[in-house]
């Protein structure tokens, strides 16, 4: 950096500075709040500080049970994380060869990414509604119905997580080198040793990141569970149905709660991805370290 | 499952190579390998997007009256739908309202959200030139979200709301006298939440696209005596344009099915598309909001055909 910064530097510098205020600021502002003491309202200036308002959520005397929605939620998140990933990496080494159907499959990810998710979540629930129908005129009169946290609310998380699941694989096996299986295969490895001991390594930085996707966007995931959860709610369920309602700080330290969450997993799966990249780089390579 | 499936990954293996494995010779054809492989995500997609999408159009030429779906021939939702929109001609019906409403938040929305996301992408790709702090200001940008909406609208309340952080400061610096009304719970709010949530789906594409153009030509078009902005205008943007394509049309899709952002920031008082069939589910006239998922779903699928003629998405990916 012999020459100075242009001008331009400086200015983008301050509007990316704002942007970045802009993304920041209301959050920190309601984690701020959510600490109000016992007299606290909805807004500035804080009435003193305590962790009144927390403690009640866990006490299960406010609004909503948070108890079971938490467990709910985690639960759905971590199944929705494991199968996004397991599906994504397997489809994702499908992608490597042509194969029939292909166009199929990928249209189907970037149209479920991009049709408006009530549409997604009416037609699960429709198709839920219609099972129903049929199995309690044919089968069973007593039939109360099929969808669940499990049946129609995982569906829907899924097709909102493995379409970024699948893209990330993408990028991943657009720059990964396919020398390394066939080095593999020439030294006689069978085709699972091939994946578990070199593609996988290679790869598990990024299938962290597709495990960090796959629950965060559960954790979070509002529209399509809307219609086609059932009869039970999930935390970001409950938190919307407080804003309508609540006239003081816990709806505040719901969203810290649940923002806690979000950020540990961000934490845990950006250290592990951490970890293992120095892993590889101390590893790796020893080509051009001279002769061995 | 995905064990069996993995491990006939890597097919082709040499004749004699793998001694154990060779004894039993269970070679499954390639293109049954990749069945198996990308089988299963298939099976989702058909059974929670695309079978869905198809009772959601046939439904709604369903009957149905106060509490049930009459499985029968009906162009009731439909009619239902455009109720008075012939009648009270020349002025616009309650479902053209909604769609010229949602479709001026959508316009409001997609330009605010492509210039900050534009710059955004344009300081990251080209003015931050160590790859540590790239990626690092990039995560920035990224982690609010993988952190939930609701929560990011709802943080808005205590600083635009009547006794907001905006309001007393205005009226302390004495701006104004009584507390700005339309702050919050108004279409304000809502375009403000919606460029707060998804400025993020513009700046990742539009910064792909950026770091993929060969710097060498920027210096080219310096070379040949171009001033930054005719760099900007001849040189750059139209590089970007397929990250910028693929950003507005998710930007585009997003505010157009949104009711959630629209409903909490608007104080539930403003119609839009997604409103209404959140409306008729909760009446429980699913033919009603079958048929207004179709017509949301055409206009969508119109706005995304006429922006993917500008580029070929499935190439840029």
């Amino acid at each position: 950096m012999k020459e100075g910064r242009p001008r331009s530097f400086y200015v983008l510098a301050i509007f990316f500075a704002a942007y970045v205020l802009f993304l920041y600021g209301p959050m920190i502002a309601i984690y701020v709040l959510s600490f109000q003491g016992p007299q606290g309202g909805l807004t500035f200036p804080m009435n003193g500080v305590s962790t009144f308002w927390i403690a009640k959520l866990f006490q299960g005397t406010g609004i909503v049970d948070l108890g079971a929605a938490f467990r709910r939620s985690l639960l759905l998140g971590i199944i929705v994380m494991i199968v996004t990933v397991v599906l994504s990496v397997a489809a994702g080494m499908a992608f490597r060869r042509k194969f029939k159907a292909q166009s199929i499959l990928f249209y189907s990810a970037i149209a479920s990414l991009i049709v408006p998710s009530i549409i997604t979540s009416l037609g699960i629930s429709l198709e839920f509604r219609i099972i129903d129908d049929l199995i309690k005129a044919h089968w069973n009169e007593n039939f109360e119905t099929s969808m669940g946290l499990l049946t129609s609310g995982l569906g829907a998380h899924l097709t909102w997580t493995l379409p970024f699941g699948l893209l990330i694989m993408f990028a991943i096996f657009n720059r990964f080198d396919p020398r390394l299986e066939e080095a593999a295969r020439d030294l006689g490895a069978t085709p699972w040793q091939t994946f578990r001991h070199v593609v996988l390594p290679i790869i598990l930085p990024s299938v962290i990141g597709i495990g960090l996707f796959g629950f965060t966007l559960s954790w979070d995931e509002l529209a399509r569970s809307s219609q086609a959860i059932g009869a039970v709610n999930t935390l970001p369920l409950d938190l919307q149905g407080l804003t309508t309602t609540v006239t003081n700080p816990d709806i505040y330290a719901l969203g810290t709660v649940i923002s806690a969450v979000s950020f540990t997993v961000i934490t845990l799966a950006l250290g592990t991805i951490h970890v293992l990249n120095k892993r590889q780089a101390a590893k790796g390579s020893d080509a051009g370290k001279g002769p061995v | 499952m995905s064990e069996e499936v993995l491990q006939q990954a890597t097919p082709g293996l040499l004749p004699g190579a793998g001694t154990a494995r060779a004894a039993k010779p269970t070679r499954l054809s390639p293109s049954f390998i990749s069945w198996l492989q990308a089988g299963p995500m298939m099976l989702v997609f058909l059974a929670f997007f695309l079978i869905p999408l198809v009772f959601v159009v046939i439904v709604s030429f369903w009957d149905y009256n106060e509490y049930q779906l009459l499985p029968a021939l009906s162009g009731r939702g439909y009619t239902d739908t455009f109720e008075g929109c012939i009648a009270q001609l020349p002025d616009l019906c309650t479902i053209g309202k909604t769609y010229v409403m949602t479709l001026k938040l959508c316009f409001m929305v997609w330009a605010i959200t492509l210039f900050i996301g534009f710059w955004v992408a344009y300081f990251l790709a080209f003015h931050v030139k160590s790859k540590t702090w790239q990626m690092g200001l990039s995560l920035l940008c990224t982690i609010p979200f993988w952190t939930s909406n609701v929560i990011r609208m709802i943080a808005w309340i205590p600083l635009l709301g009547r006794n907001g952080l905006v309001n007393s400061g205005l009226i302390k610096t004495g701006l104004i006298n009584h507390p700005l009304e339309w702050l919050l719970f108004s279409e304000f709010s809502v375009v403000l939440a919606l460029v707060h949530l998804f400025t993020f789906f513009m700046v990742v594409p539009i910064f792909n696209s950026m770091v993929r153009i060969d710097k060498s030509l920027i210096e080219a078009a310096y070379d040949a005596g171009a001033s930054g902005f005719q760099t900007l205008v001849n040189v750059i943007i139209p590089l970007a344009k397929p990250g910028i394509v693929i950003g507005s049309i998710f930007v585009i899709t997003i505010v157009m099915g949104d009711f959630i952002t629209i409903g909490v920031m608007g104080g539930q008082q403003i119609a839009a598309a997604g409103k209404i069939i959140e409306t008729r589910v909760n009446a429980l006239q699913f033919p009603a909001a079958a048929a207004n998922a179709v017509i949301l779903l055409a206009i969508t699928f119109l706005i995304i055909t006429m922006m993917s003629r500008i580029v070929d998405i499935k190439k840029e990916l």
